[in-house]
C-alpha cells in the first residue's frame, strides 16, 4: 500500500469510497506521521484518541452508506478555532489553560461532513505575525530547506502550523485564518494552496478574534481541488455571525478544471516593487503566460492606492485587536496573575500573558484610537481602506475577472532572521493586505521555486463571492507549474 | 423650543438671582425577554450568573447578534418622544477595563444613534407646561454587578444584568429647576410605561438618571457643569439638584470656579460629593464595532410600529378633557400612570351612560378609589373594588338610584366585603326614596318643628339647604335630594 498520507483529499475520498482503506487506517497513518514530525512543532496539541474515535464512527457511517462529503478525511485545526472540550489557546500564554465548552461554526461544519480531528495547529500568538515565531509554543519549522542547507526556515504566518503540517503531510488539509495574509503567505512559503475567501463567506463564530473586520477563515491544502472541497464545507451563512453573508454556497469543486478561456486577468502595475527579486518577477510573468496560454486575456490594471495599504492595515488591525483582546483580563478564564488590587491584576496578567508582538500591537491600537489621534490615524486609515476597495471595484467594473500578483516578496526566510525590525516582518504582507482591506477573496497557488530551491507562490484576487473563478484559474497555474513536495528530512 | 419660556424658580445668591441649567441622561432598561446581543434571559433576581450566555461572558470568538425586539422598542420609544427615527445607525465600542464589563468594552451608539431629536411636554403646578428637547436616544449594553460583601479578600462578579439592553435618552439642557427635572423624569417614565418599552421600576434600577447641573446668571452664558451619576429616585434628583446648584453658586460667589467633574449624591447626607474630575476621565477610544454591521431598517418598518403605537398620556389626556369634559387636573391625574388610566377606561367601558357619568366616574376613581388605595398603601392592580364594581356604583348614582352619600357607604361595603353593588343596594335597602308621599310627612314635621327657620328661609331662600340636610338626615340619606329640594320649596312657598 502506498503511503496514505501522501494522498490528496480527492484521492483519499475515492480510496475510502472504494474501501481500499478505512478512515481508521488513514487516520492512523497521519497520527504516525505527526509523531515522527514533532521536530517541526506544527501541532501544539495532538488528539489521537479523539481522532481514532471520530474515524471509527465515520467508518461505521461509510459502511451504512452515510458518509458525508469529508467522510474520514483527517484534518488539522489552527489553534484559533474553538474546539469543544479541547484546549484552544490562540498560541498565547494568556489562554494556555482554556478549554472551550463550545465548537466553532466552521469546525462543527467539518465534523458534520465527516472530517476527523488530528489535533490543534501552531500559529502566531493571536494570529499576529508572519513567521509563526510569536507563538507561545515556540516557532514552527518549514519542511522545506534551501538546497544543500540545514538552516531551519519559517513556514510563514500566522497559519504556519497549518501550512507546515499540510506540506509535510501531517494532515490532508487544515483550517487557517487570514487577517493580512496569514493563509496565503504561509501557503506560498510551503508550496501549498491557501485561499482567503471573501469577507463574510465563512462564519467567524468561535474563532479567536484578531481584527474582526479583516479576519476570515479558509483552508490550506495540497491541491486546488482539495482547497475547493474544504471550502464547500467551511463556507456558509451563520446567523450567529452577522457579518457572514446569506448567499448560497456554490459547488466550488465543479469550478476546478473549468475553462478560463476569455477571462480577463489584470496585472497591477503598482505591485511591481522597486528592488523586487528577479525570481519573483520571472514567476509572475510565467504565471501570466500560463493563464494566457489557457485562453485568458491579460490586461495591465492600476490599483493606485496600493502603497497606502500596508500602513493603513497596521492602523486598522491593531486598533481592532487592542479592543478584541481587552477581554483577556484574568477575571473569568485564562491566565490570572496575583496582585493586590484589580488594576495590578490586569497589568500583571496581561504583561505575563501576552508576548512582545501582541503587546506591541495592543499599544499601537490603543494609541491610534486615543482621543486626539483617532482622526489622524484610525479615521484616515478607514478612508484609505475605502479608496483601496474602490481601486478594485473600478478594475472589476472594466470587466477584469481576477488579478494576478506575486503572493510574497520573497521565499521563506530563516528562523530568527527577521526578528529585529518589526516593519521588515510586516513587509511580508505587502501583496496580501490589500485583499483583506477590500474584503475580497484571494488564493495563493505554488508556481515555482527560487534559485535555492524554495517554493514561491502566485496570488489571484477575485471579485467578491467569486471564489469559483479563483479555483478555475488556480488550477491552470497548478497544472502548468506542477506539484511541489518537500524532501523529507525529519 | 426650550423650557426657559416657562416660568421657573431662580435661586437667590449673595450677588443676585441664579438660574440652574439641567440636562439629563436617562438610562432606561428595555423591556424584552432577551439581552441586546445575546439570547440570555433578562429576568430580574435570578441566582448570580444564572442568566449569562457565552457572548455575555465574552468568551473567545463569541459574536454579538442584535435582538430585533430591542430595536423595535427603541423605535417605539423614539416615536413616543416625537423624535426623528434614524433608518441607519451604528454601534460603537466604548473601551474601558472593569470587571463588570467582560468584553473590555461596552457596545453603545456614539456618533450615529438610532433616534435623533424629539421632545417631551412637562406639566407643572398651576397648569403650567414646559417643553424639554430630546437630543438623542441610543441603544447600549448594561454592565454586570460587583459584589464586594461576599468575601473579605475578594470581589465577586454577577453578570446577570450584563448585556441587558438600555436606552440612553439624552435631553437638551432645557430643564431649569428641580421641579422641572422631577416632572421630566416622571413624564418620561410615564411615556415609557405607556409604550411598554421600559417598566420604569426605579427601585430595581430599570430607570436611572445622570443629571448635569450648571448655574448661570439669567440669560448669561452656560456655566461649567457637573454630572451627578446614577440617580434612581425622583425625589433624590430634586434634592441633588437643589444641593448642587447651591454648592456651585457658593463657589462662584466666593470667587472660585466650577471644575467639570462627576459627582455622586449621598441621600443620607443630602449632598453630592466628587467621584472623579475631568483629568481622571476615561479615554473611551470609541470606534465602530467591527462585529456588527450598521443597523438599517426601512421607513415601512417604522410606519408599522407607529401604526401599532398605544395612545400616549398627552393624547389620552386631551381626549378625556374634550371628549368627557374632565378638568385638566383630573385628566392629568388619571393619565399619569398607565394603570390608573387603564382602570378609569375600564370603569368608563362599564358605564351605562358615559356622556352623563364620565366625569362622575373620574371623581370616584380619583377621590374615593385612589384616595383609599393611597391611604391603605394598596396598588391599583390589587384594588379590592374592581373597575366593574365601581362602574356599577357610578351607574347607581347617575341613574338616581342612590345618593352620593349612600354611594360612599356602598363603596365601603364593596371594599370590605365585595359583592355586586346593584344587588347590595336592593338587599340592604339602600335605594334612594323618590316617592314624594314617603317623605311628605318628614318634610311637614320638620317645617312644623322649626318655625324660626321657616321665617329665615322665606327671607333668605338659600336657607332651604338647612331643611334639605334635615330631611336627608332623618331619611337615612335615602331621600332624593333634588326631590326634597323641590318639595321644600313648594311647601315653604319660595
Amino acid at each position: 500500500m502506498t503511503d496514505l498520507t501522501s494522498l490528496t483529499i480527492a484521492e483519499a475520498r475515492a480510496g475510502l469510497a472504494s474501501k481500499s482503506f478505512t478512515a481508521r487506517e488513514l487516520t492512523d497513518a497521519h497520527l504516525a506521521a505527526i509523531e515522527a514530525a514533532r521536530v517541526l512543532n506544527a501541532y501544539v496539541l495532538e488528539t489521537p484518541e479523539r481522532a481514532r474515535e471520530m474515524a471509527k464512527a465515520v467508518d461505521e457511517k461509510i459502511a451504512k452508506g452515510e458518509g458525508g462529503p469529508l467522510a474520514g478525511i483527517p484534518l488539522g485545526i489552527k489553534d484559533l478555532f474553538a474546539t469543544r472540550d479541547i484546549r484552544t489557546t490562540a498560541c498565547s500564554k494568556i489562554l494556555s489553560n482554556f478549554i472551550p465548552p463550545y465548537e466553532s461554526t466552521i469546525t462543527s461544519q467539518l465534523w458534520r461532513d465527516g472530517a476527523v480531528l488530528l489535533g490543534k495547529l501552531n500559529n502566531d500568538e493571536f494570529a499576529m505575525g508572519s513567521s509563526n515565531e510569536t507563538s507561545c509554543f515556540g516557532p514552527v519549522t518549514n519542511p522545506w530547506r534551501r538546497e544543500g542547507s540545514n538552516t531551519t526556515l519559517v513556514p510563514g504566518g500566522s497559519s504556519g502550523g497549518s501550512a507546515s503540517a499540510v506540506a509535510a503531510s501531517l494532515c490532508m488539509g487544515a483550517t487557517a485564518t487570514d487577517t493580512g495574509g496569514s493563509i496565503r503567505q504561509p501557503a506560498a512559503f510551503t508550496a501549498t494552496v491557501g485561499i482567503k475567501p471573501t469577507y463574510g463567506r465563512c462564519s467567524r463564530w468561535g474563532i479567536v478574534a484578531f481584527a474582526s473586520s479583516l479576519d476570515q477563515a479558509g483552508p490550506i491544502a495540497r491541491s486546488v481541488r482539495d482547497a475547493a472541497i474544504l471550502m464547500c464545507s467551511m463556507a456558509g451563512h451563520d446567523p450567529k455571525d452577522t457579518t457572514s453573508v446569506d448567499i448560497a454556497v456554490p459547488d466550488y469543486e465543479a469550478a476546478v478544471g473549468k475553462s478560463v478561456r476569455g477571462m480577463k486577468i489584470g496585472i497591477p502595475k503598482e505591485y511591481r516593487l522597486d528592488g523586487m527579486p528577479a525570481e519573483i518577477e520571472k514567476l509572475w510573468s510565467e504565471g501570466a503566460a500560463w493563464l494566457k496560454a489557457a485562453g485568458a486575456e491579460l490586461v495591465e490594471v492600476s490599483l493606485p492606492h496600493t502603497k497606502y495599504a500596508l500602513p493603513a492595515y497596521y492602523i486598522v488591525a491593531p486598533a481592532e485587536a487592542s479592543s478584541n483582546l481587552a477581554r483577556y483580563d484574568g477575571v473569568r478564564y485564562g491566565l490570572r496573575e496575583g496582585a493586590k488590587n484589580i488594576i495590578e491584576m490586569y497589568e500583571n496578567t496581561r504583561a505575563e500573558g501576552f508576548g512582545a508582538e501582541v503587546r506591541r500591537r495592543v499599544l499601537i491600537g490603543t494609541y491610534v484610537l486615543s482621543a486626539g489621534y483617532y482622526d489622524a490615524y484610525y479615521l484616515r486609515a478607514q478612508k484609505v481602506r475605502t479608496l483601496i476597495k474602490k481601486d478594485f471595484e473600478d478594475c472589476f467594473a472594466k470587466g477584469v475577472n481576477a488579478i494576478l500578483t506575486p503572493a510574497t516578496p520573497s521565499a521563506a526566510f530563516g528562523i530568527g532572521e527577521k526578528g529585529a525590525d518589526p516593519v521588515e516582518m510586516y513587509l511580508n504582507d505587502i501583496f496580501t493586505v490589500t485583499v483583506n482591506m477590500a474584503g475580497l477573496p484571494g488564493i495563493a497557488v505554488p508556481a515555482g521555486k527560487d534559485a535555492q530551491g524554495l517554493p514561491l507562490g502566485l496570488q489571484l484576487i477575485g471579485r467578491a463571492f467569486d471564489e469559483e473563478t479563483l479555483f478555475s484559474l488556480g488550477e491552470v497555474i497548478e497544472q502548468a507549474a506542477g506539484r511541489f513536495t518537500p524532501q523529507k528530512w525529519w | 423650543m426650550t423650557a426657559s419660556a416657562a416660568p421657573h424658580k431662580l435661586i437667590k445668591g449673595a450677588t443676585g438671582d441664579w438660574e440652574v441649567v439641567i440636562g439629563m441622561e436617562v438610562h432606561a432598561q428595555v423591556t424584552s425577554n432577551a439581552k441586546l446581543f445575546s439570547g440570555a434571559s433578562t429576568a430580574f433576581g435570578g441566582d448570580p450568573n444564572s442568566h449569562v450566555s457565552l457572548v455575555d461572558a465574552a468568551m473567545p470568538g463569541m459574536l454579538p447578534v442584535i435582538n430585533e425586539e430591542c430595536v423595535r422598542q427603541a423605535v417605539r420609544t423614539g416615536l413616543g418622544l416625537n423624535a426623528k427615527i434614524n433608518l441607519r445607525s451604528v454601534f460603537d465600542r466604548k473601551n474601558y477595563f472593569y470587571p463588570d464589563s467582560p468584553q473590555g468594552y461596552q457596545i453603545s451608539q456614539y456618533k450615529s444613534p438610532i433616534v435623533g431629536e424629539g421632545e417631551v411636554v412637562l406639566e407643572l403646578d398651576g397648569g403650567r407646561t414646559a417643553t424639554v428637547g430630546i437630543e438623542r436616544l441610543h441603544l447600549e449594553q448594561d454592565a454586570g454587578k460587583l459584589l464586594h460583601d461576599q468575601s473579605p479578600t475578594m470581589t465577586y462578579v454577577d453578570l446577570n444584568r450584563c448585556g441587558v439592553a438600555l436606552m440612553e435618552i439624552v435631553s437638551k439642557p432645557d430643564i431649569r429647576d428641580a421641579e422641572q427635572a422631577k416632572a421630566y423624569v416622571t413624564k418620561l417614565r410615564s411615556i415609557l410605561r405607556y409604550l411598554g418599552t421600559c417598566d420604569g421600576d426605579m427601585e430595581k434600577g430599570s430607570l436611572r438618571a445622570d443629571v448635569n447641573v450648571s448655574v448661570r446668571k439669567p440669560g448669561g452664558p452656560l456655566g461649567t457643569r457637573c454630572e451627578i451619576k446614577n440617580m434612581n429616585s425622583v425625589n433624590f434628583i430634586g434634592q441633588a439638584i437643589e444641593y448642587e446648584a447651591r454648592r456651585q453658586i457658593e463657589i462662584i460667589e466666593e470667587g472660585g470656579a466650577i471644575e467639570q467633574e462627576t459627582r455622586l449624591f449621598d441621600p443620607n447626607k443630602g449632598e453630592t460629593r466628587s467621584m472623579r474630575t475631568k483629568e481622571e476621565a476615561h479615554d473611551y477610544r470609541y470606534f465602530p464595532d467591527p462585529d456588527l454591521l450598521p443597523l438599517e431598517f426601512s421607513q415601512a418598518f417604522v410606519d408599522e410600529l407607529k401604526a401599532q403605537l398605544p395612545e400616549l398620556p398627552d393624547q389620552k389626556k386631551s381626549r378625556f378633557i374634550t371628549g368627557l369634559g374632565l378638568s385638566a387636573y383630573d385628566a392629568s391625574v388619571l393619565v399619569a400612570e398607565r394603570e390608573s388610566a387603564e382602570f378609569y377606561e375600564t370603569v368608563l367601558a362599564g358605564l351605562a351612560d358615559k356622556a352623563r357619568d364620565g366625569k362622575l366616574a373620574a371623581n370616584w376613581v380619583i377621590n374615593e378609589l385612589f384616595g383609599r388605595l393611597n391611604k391603605e398603601g394598596v396598588a391599583i392592580a390589587a384594588s379590592p373594588v374592581s373597575a366593574a364594581q365601581l362602574a356599577a356604583i357610578v351607574d347607581l348614582i347617575g341613574e338616581g338610584t342612590i345618593s352620593g352619600k349612600i354611594a360612599k357607604d356602598l363603596f365601603e361595603i364593596v371594599w370590605q366585603e365585595g359583592g355586586d353593588p346593584r344587588v347590595l343596594v336592593e338587599s340592604r335597602g339602600m335605594k334612594q326614596v323618590t316617592d314624594l308621599g314617603a317623605i311628605d310627612k318628614v318634610v311637614d314635621d320638620i317645617i312644623a318643628a322649626n318655625p324660626d327657620k321657616v321665617a329665615q328661609a322665606k327671607a333668605k331662600p338659600q336657607m332651604v339647604g338647612w331643611f334639605v340636610g334635615q330631611v336627608m338626615k332623618s331619611s337615612g340619606g335615602k331621600a332624593n335630594p333634588q326631590a326634597v329640594n323641590d318639595l321644600l320649596k313648594s311647601k315653604l312657598g319660595i
